[in-house]
């Protein structure tokens, strides 16, 4: 009852010196707004990239050189590795590998049009193992691996600059490097991931890539940029993943524990990916958190001056007889009012915003969708209505404190 | 049969101003009996707004005692005091001092509020509206008033509560001298109708001179203290 009129009043006040009101409650909104826009995008982008980590499949393991620099004899990797992994006498838990060696700057030209991109030598199980389909034609096969076939496997974006369409293109002839190779295959598309164009490849077997295209002098024979190795089951992958270990130490003559390779499951790209995100969230989330500090400061600066400006008021009240407490709740509804108002506004401006990030990450081919969670409009409520409270108490406590013989005669 | 209601003795207020200490007060003793009607005097920086001070709980002596309504106030803390000044004392001030937002009915209710009354608060505000005459007046804010009928609502709020008295303080100061002359009628009258102690402070010798018994100050103590032949109630 006696909070209701409290209520009332602080509204009254506020509403009767709207632009001064307004202008307080920015900072909160603007602070409020950006948090929750913040935390959104943060999540959002986390959720997308994890969904697409995800989509690589549950039974992966990624074998690639050691990023570890205490290490410091290293082999390559070969693809002799990779078939000895392969063997399922060695790894009775690995269903089949693959390896990956990617050649860059590659002058790639068709009917007129040249490009210049990243040529991607695979061995035949890697359509598989990476769950890639195709649109047209067939992968690479173990006849093209042997028999060191000129042959290439496209992915629409690439057909599309080369030629134009990705339609009937089986049986078309491109140039890598000047030489002729055969289109045997488009990939279908997988869409976009955020971070690059994963219809923009081309694969040619890796026995042909070495034999013809190889550029990096001085190299081992065989070296492989990475080895992609599937377990039979998601369960597996530990079990899998100690298989390889136990392998590789043994064909590279490691010492103990400097291991010149490094594992990586969907698990690890997972918790990396989550860790990277966290750390920028919060990053992103402080920067916010002091706009929202500086609105705070706001409130309180308009709320001491509202006390100064009602000193005879102040001192009325406690001539008829008010208490301490009854001039604290007199004023702490007002500094509430601000913040939650302004929290209210800056959440939906926030969530306005994050929405708008979306919008544009979409038309720019980045399909992406900000999460306005629960929690992050929680937290933004909680910390202004906070901020309201922590900021409102000093200068009411001030107006509490007055004498009112002092304030009475205050002009 | 003496009924004090105010019972000042020996009352010393010293301000520290600077280096040196003013007594304001210096040794003040005055009793004054329920239901009269009393001016206060003097010349300004004789002491008397710091008694009406003192009177109205507003500031604790430096030492003496005051009984107020039977009851020991000089020891009493912040917050007891407040609820002293909001049962036992009414304010009129010279500028009025109501709240502009509020209407002259909310200006009424406000020490009842501090109070803690809420069930029927707003009747006894009107019916004390309709006393001091503002029955066509009881929603309207201060702004909307005359100074004449923005001092009848504040006699309204000093008389809502019931107090043992009445202090007012130059209340006909900010008038024109007819509205001033009304003021004046209806606190008497108020006093002559209800038996509440009249406690005036003010410059005008012709506001003193309907008072019952007048007080001068000087220098922090009663120079001249006289009773008049007006008859109180």
């Amino acid at each position: 009852m006696f909070l209701t009129q409290n209520l009332l009043e602080a509204l009254e006040s506020l509403t009767s010196n709207k632009l001064r009101s307004g202008l307080t409650m920015l900072g909160i909104v603007i602070g409020v707004g950006a948090v929750i826009a913040m935390l959104s995008v943060g999540q959002g982008a986390t959720a997308t990239i994890s969904g697409s980590i995800s989509s690589i499949g549950t039974n992966l393991i990624f074998v690639i050189g050691s990023t570890n620099e205490e290490v410091t004899i290293r082999r390559p990797l070969t693809l002799e590795d990779a078939n000895a992994i392969g063997d399922p006498l060695n790894a009775p838990s690995i269903l089949s590998t693959s390896v990956l060696y990617s050649l860059s700057r590659i002058k790639i030209s068709a009917s007129g049009e040249t490009v210049t991109m990243a040529v991607t030598a695979v061995t035949p199980s890697y359509d598989e193992i990476r769950n890639l389909e195709m649109a047209d034609g067939e992968f690479i096969s173990e006849i093209h691996m042997n028999g060191r076939a000129s042959v290439a496997v496209l992915g629409v974006t690439t057909a599309e600059n080369l030629f134009g369409s990705s339609e009937g293109l089986i049986g078309e002839t491109v140039r890598i490097q000047g030489q002729p190779f055969r289109i045997i295959g488009i990939q279908a598309s997988k869409g976009g991931s955020g971070f690059s164009d994963e219809d923009d490849v081309l694969y040619v077997p890796y026995s042909t890539a070495v034999s013809r295209l190889a550029q990096r002098s001085g190299e081992a024979p065989n070296r492989v940029d990475m080895i992609v190795a599937s377990a039979v089951d998601a369960s597996a992958v530990p079990d899998a993943s100690e298989e390889i270990r136990q392998i590789l130490r043994v064909r590279h003559h490691t010492e103990v524990g400097k291991d010149d390779f490094t594992l990586m499951t969907q698990e690890d790209f997972l918790s990396l990916t989550s860790q990277i995100m966290g750390v920028l969230t919060i990053f992103l989330g402080g920067i916010a958190a002091i706009s929202l500090l500086v609105g705070g400061i706001g409130i309180m600066n308009i709320m001491l001056v509202s006390v100064t400006e009602r000193t005879r008021e102040i001192g009325l009240r406690k001539a008829l007889g008010a208490r301490r407490r009854d001039i604290l709740i007199q004023f702490l509804p007002e500094s509430a009012t601000l913040s939650i108002f302004g929290g209210l506004i800056g959440i939906a401006l926030g969530a306005g915003l994050a929405f708008l990030v979306g919008q544009i990450a979409t038309a720019t081919g980045n399909a992406f969708t900000p999460v306005v969670g629960l929690d992050s409009v929680l937290l933004a409520t909680l910390f202004s209505a906070a901020v309201g409270l922590f900021f409102g108490i000093y200068p009411a406590s001030r107006a509490a404190g007055l004498e009112p013989v002092e304030a009475l005669r205050y002009e | 049969m003496e009924d004090w209601v105010i019972e000042l003795k020996d009352i010393r207020k010293v301000y520290r101003m600077g280096e040196v200490d003013v007594n304001a007060l210096d040794g003040l003793t005055l009793r004054v009996q329920r239901g009269d009607i009393m001016a206060i005097m003097g010349p300004s920086g004789s002491g008397k707004s710091t008694l009406m001070n003192v009177i109205g709980c507003l500031d604790r002596p430096t030492s003496g005692s005051y009984r107020l309504d039977g009851k020991t106030v000089s020891e009493l803390q912040d917050d007891a005091l407040a609820e002293i000044r909001n049962r036992k004392v009414g304010f009129v001030f010279q500028s009025f001092n109501l709240l502009g937002r509020s209407t002259a009915t909310a200006n009424v209710e406000l020490p009842l509020r501090y109070a803690g009354i809420n069930k029927g608060r707003r009747e006894r505000a009107q019916e004390v509206l309709r006393l001091v005459g503002l029955e066509e007046r009881m929603e309207h804010r201060p702004m909307e008033l005359s100074g004449g009928q923005q001092q009848r609502v504040a006699i309204a709020r000093a008389l809502v509560n019931k107090p043992a008295i009445i202090l007012a303080d130059e209340p006909t100061g900010n008038l024109d001298s007819r509205s001033g002359a009304e003021i004046l009628d209806l606190l008497l009258q108020l006093n002559a109708e209800r038996g509440v102690t009249l406690i005036i402070v003010t410059h005008d010798s012709n506001v003193a001179a309907r008072a019952h018994r007048t007080i001068k100050l000087k220098d922090g103590c009663i120079e001249e203290d006289y009773v008049s032949d007006a008859k109180p109630a």
